[in-house]
């Protein structure tokens, strides 16, 4: 089968490799209709992650058609569902699963003794996300291995709903509602988030429909700004403007209540003198990650505030202003997504019509031509916001 | 036609091309910096050793630019302008007292062959940009209308405000807002 696979940073191929195979009873093997490109794979394409190893195949944002189950996994799925995969591998059944923290699952990371030593305790397995989260193969690709695929699915209907409308319910979207859930939004509250991207996009969306009073978005791409525009958003080009005077003035002096960072590890902030430090020491590797929109978010929120963390982190922070943030008393929540605590209830809304994520694609394209979708969508070029992938698919077409 | 593959592969030739000229640059650079008397003989030009060492410098901060740039253009277009300065320089040594007159001339043909690369990446890098604007252009128009929502987001403001947020999201009620 053809997959998107990992040979370094930056170079990203579309190669012929074998197809995958039930190797325990709670797989299944899924047939690939639709995938994209995460914001959180250009970390991988950019080389800053670590534990990718060659060969690896990319993607955990992915849906198809079951093709094959394992012996297990009968009486929850069938050949012939339509699944959306949820990237974060769950079992179900351990501690931390029965409480919804799905994300930290204690089961399904087989490389749970490198994750133990990364980070303290392991997190859940990823797919296509480094061997720290288990070293499983990915779904930007023709067919994918599902491990514990009784409880790593979210069955979508059958008809009705087209794959973009439905594809995203395996990331971004619960991302963005994750992120926006955390917040505890409040009728009279202003929501500022830092990053206009696909999960920044759909955070815009929940902490509308949540009720925020005022939300207010933060990028450089005008395109980007003029989408989260749409969805209803105040946007701040911090490119012409000071984000944190910009904040104070509509909030009264008093800054946002709540602060989103849907930016992460790769900040790309323009000529301020943190932004500088954080590149230099990150190209002589003393530092992984560029934090500039966590450090301008414990600046700028107010006293007592809440800041809530979606976008990715690697490992070693350098300059943070904790003393501001513990000195207001922010409290402070983030993690990956526990993706399957929130499905049913997103599904539920975008069946009703509350809702089409599929605003938010712009480039629709083969496998074959996955590897140079990457490098424009990491340099946000021919207006790109968000990439679907194609397996069965040979023409490209913008949206 | 696949248009994003064949733009893609252009554009992949050309920042090549770029990075290409970046490690050059810095070579170059770095052999005018550790060697500039043996150079200078080698052209006829003895007093002119100072000089090249300034050119290392330029030359080495040009390469590095064009490496560390998520776009760059600009120091590609300053390589251009540093390779006028070369052949100018190198032109002042093209005189009869000069007993290395026939290297000042191989000198001046190998500087002009990279000028030529230097200005044709240079273009297609400006040329690509433009491309980019264009497209940027394009983009904000069609995207202001993707709300993604079924009504105008004024209306649905709170739609979903009959979610129950999980007890361990929730805010503690001492910072919750106050009641009026």
């Amino acid at each position: 089968m053809k997959a998107l696979c990992w040979h370094g940073s930056k170079d990203i191929r579309c190669d012929e490799i074998p197809d995958p195979r039930i190797e325990h009873p709670r797989d299944a093997i899924v047939k690939v209709t639709s995938c994209a490109i995460c914001g959180s794979d250009l970390h991988l394409y950019d080389g800053y992650m670590p534990g990718m190893e060659n060969g690896d195949v990319m993607g955990h944002e992915f849906m198809g058609e079951v093709v094959e189950i394992g012996s297990a996994c009968k009486g929850t799925l069938k050949v012939g569902d339509r699944v959306v995969v949820p990237f974060t591998i769950f079992c179900g059944e351990c501690e931390q699963c029965r409480r919804g923290n799905y994300s930290v699952c204690e089961h399904t990371n087989r490389n749970k003794k490198v994750a133990d030593k990364m980070f303290g305790h392991s997190t859940a397995g990823l797919f296509g996300y480094t061997h720290l989260t288990g070293g499983y193969a990915g779904g930007q690709a023709e067919y994918v291995r599902v491990p514990y695929a009784d409880k790593t699915h979210i069955k979508v209907p059958q008809n009705g709903l087209s794959d973009e409308q439905v594809l995203f319910l395996g990331d971004i979207f619960p991302t963005g509602w994750q992120a926006a859930v955390q917040c505890d939004i409040q009728p009279t509250d202003t929501v500022a988030i830092w990053g206009c991207g696909p999960v920044g996009q759909m955070t815009i969306r929940s902490t509308i429909l949540l009720g925020a009073r005022q939300v207010i978005a933060i990028d450089n791409v005008p395109e980007r700004l003029a989408m989260a525009k749409a969805g209803g958003a105040t946007t701040i080009d911090f490119e012409n403007e000071s984000v944190v005077e910009r904040l104070n003035e509509l909030t009264h002096g008093k800054g946002p209540e709540k602060c989103i960072d849907a930016v992460g590890m790769e900040a790309h902030a323009t000529a301020t003198l943190d932004s500088i430090y954080d590149k230099v020491k990150q190209t002589v590797m003393l530092e992984t990650d560029r934090p500039h929109v966590l450090r301008e978010m414990m600046y700028v929120c107010r006293p007592a505030g809440t800041l809530s963390v979606p976008g990715v982190y690697g490992g070693l922070l350098d300059k943070i202003p904790f003393g501001a943030a513990m000195n207001k008393g922010l409290t402070i929540r983030m993690g990956q997504t526990h993706v399957n605590r929130w499905t049913d209830d997103l599904l539920h809304r975008i069946q009703e019509g509350q809702i089409d994520p599929s605003f938010v694609v712009t480039h629709r394209v083969s496998l074959a031509d996955g590897p140079g979708m990457y490098k424009t969508f990491r340099d946000k070029e021919d207006g790109c916001v968000k990439v679907v992938l194609k397996p069965g698919q040979t023409q490209a077409a913008r949206a | 036609m696949n248009t994003e593959g064949t733009l893609a592969g252009r554009r992949e030739e050309t920042e090549a091309l770029a990075h290409g000229l970046g490690w050059f640059s810095i070579a170059l650079g770095v052999t005018e910096l550790v060697a500039p008397h043996a150079l200078a003989r080698w052209l006829g030009m003895p007093g002119s050793a100072p000089v090249l060492q300034a050119y290392g410098v330029r030359e080495i901060a040009t390469g590095a630019g064009i490496l560390a740039s998520d776009d760059p253009t600009g120091w590609v277009w300053g390589r251009v302008g540093g390779d006028a300065l070369d052949l100018a320089t190198l032109a002042s040594g093209l005189n009869n007292d000069n007993p290395q007159k026939e290297n000042i001339a191989i000198a001046l043909g190998s500087v002009l062959a990279v000028t030529l690369l230097d200005l044709a990446c240079a273009s297609a890098l400006s040329s690509r940009n433009e491309q980019w604007r264009a497209a940027r252009t394009r983009a904000q128009h069609a995207y202001g209308r993707r709300s993604g929502f079924k009504y105008p987001p004024e209306q649905m403001r709170g739609a979903a405000r009959d979610f129950k947020i999980p007890h361990d999201m929730r805010t503690p009620e001492l910072l919750q807002p106050l009641k009026r």
